[in-house]
């Protein structure tokens, strides 16, 4: 086990975390904004880990399993709604889903 | 030894993810996630999950992103990123934000500061119990004990998205397809 304090690695999962919501605000692409989300549920698994280790039981580790679990599928569906909207408006940019915009 | 993997794990994940908002096509970005993925079970490794690890490598380096690089292959590679701006100064409110955001985590974390430092008993605690029943078989045992429902409750979401994706992706609107669909669906009723 490593000698690094834990403090070190809840910096860098809040760093993580924070560039994941900066770009999910301010990029435009469906798919990249997808791949910050992803960015900040990774953040999140490393505080799970973290926080399993400060405390020595698993049950951190566990939830980290479903957190895999549930963002593959998240994934996968908001995938398949990114290729319905790209057939539907030729793009993958999110300022021309608009329809329900006043 | 610890400190110096620790230092590369810090710098790689790090650049990679700043790098990615930066990123003009969306492939870089992706390949930028997963070395940021690969940094991130590194980190997980040095603190004893050796199965969430290799999961991480597996799963979500291998075949999330496996999945994300084909859409992107299958929708073109996409190097126009919109110029003009429906929300005037939406993203220097964004970056702004994210610094606060950055500062209050931080602030929180040094706030709980006494916790970080008395948990050198927990992490001989997990020590131990990677060494006796062995990581993989002491999450094993705990993911069909206590988390026995949560565990069942993931293979009908997992289904719920099968169905779902499938239902997504399919071609509606193409009047072949409708046309043949439509066939033993009467002959049923």
């Amino acid at each position: 086990m490593t000698r690094v304090d834990p403090g070190y690695f809840l910096a860098l999962a809040g760093l993580m975390f924070s560039i994941g919501v900066v770009g999910t605000l301010v990029r435009r692409n469906a798919i990249v904004i997808f791949m910050f989300v992803e960015l900040m549920l990774n953040a999140v698994n490393l505080v799970f880990i973290t926080f399993a280790r400060m405390h020595g039981e698993l049950d951190g580790q566990v939830l980290v399993f479903f957190v895999l679990v549930v963002a593959a599928a998240e994934a996968v569906v908001g995938l398949a709604i990114i290729l319905r909207i790209y057939r539907l408006r030729e793009s993958a940019n999110v300022d021309d889903v608009n329809l329900l915009k006043w | 030894m610890d400190v110096a993997v620790f230092a590369a794990v810090f710098v790689v994940s790090l650049g990679a993810s700043l790098a990615m908002l930066f990123a003009r096509s969306a492939i870089h970005v992706a390949l930028l996630l997963v070395a940021t993925q690969v940094a991130l079970a590194v980190a997980f490794l040095l603190q004893g999950a050796f199965f969430v690890a290799a999961v991480q490598v597996i799963v979500y380096a291998g075949a999330i992103m496996v999945l994300f690089l084909f859409v992107i292959m299958l929708l073109g590679v996409d190097r126009r990123e919109a110029l003009i701006e429906p929300l005037p100064g939406q993203r220097p409110l964004a970056i702004g934000l994210g610094v606060l955001l950055v500062l209050e985590i931080l602030f929180a974390s040094m706030r709980g500061l006494d916790l970080i430092t008395s948990s050198r008993a927990g992490s001989e605690a997990l020590a131990e119990l990677n060494r006796d029943p062995g990581n993989v078989e002491a999450l094993g045992r705990l993911l069909f004990s206590d988390f026995l429902l949560p565990f069942e409750v993931t293979s009908v979401l997992l289904v719920a998205a099968i169905v779902g994706v499938m239902a997504l992706a399919r071609r509606m609107g193409s009047a072949i397809i409708r046309g043949e669909e439509s066939g033993p669906e009467e002959a049923a009723a």
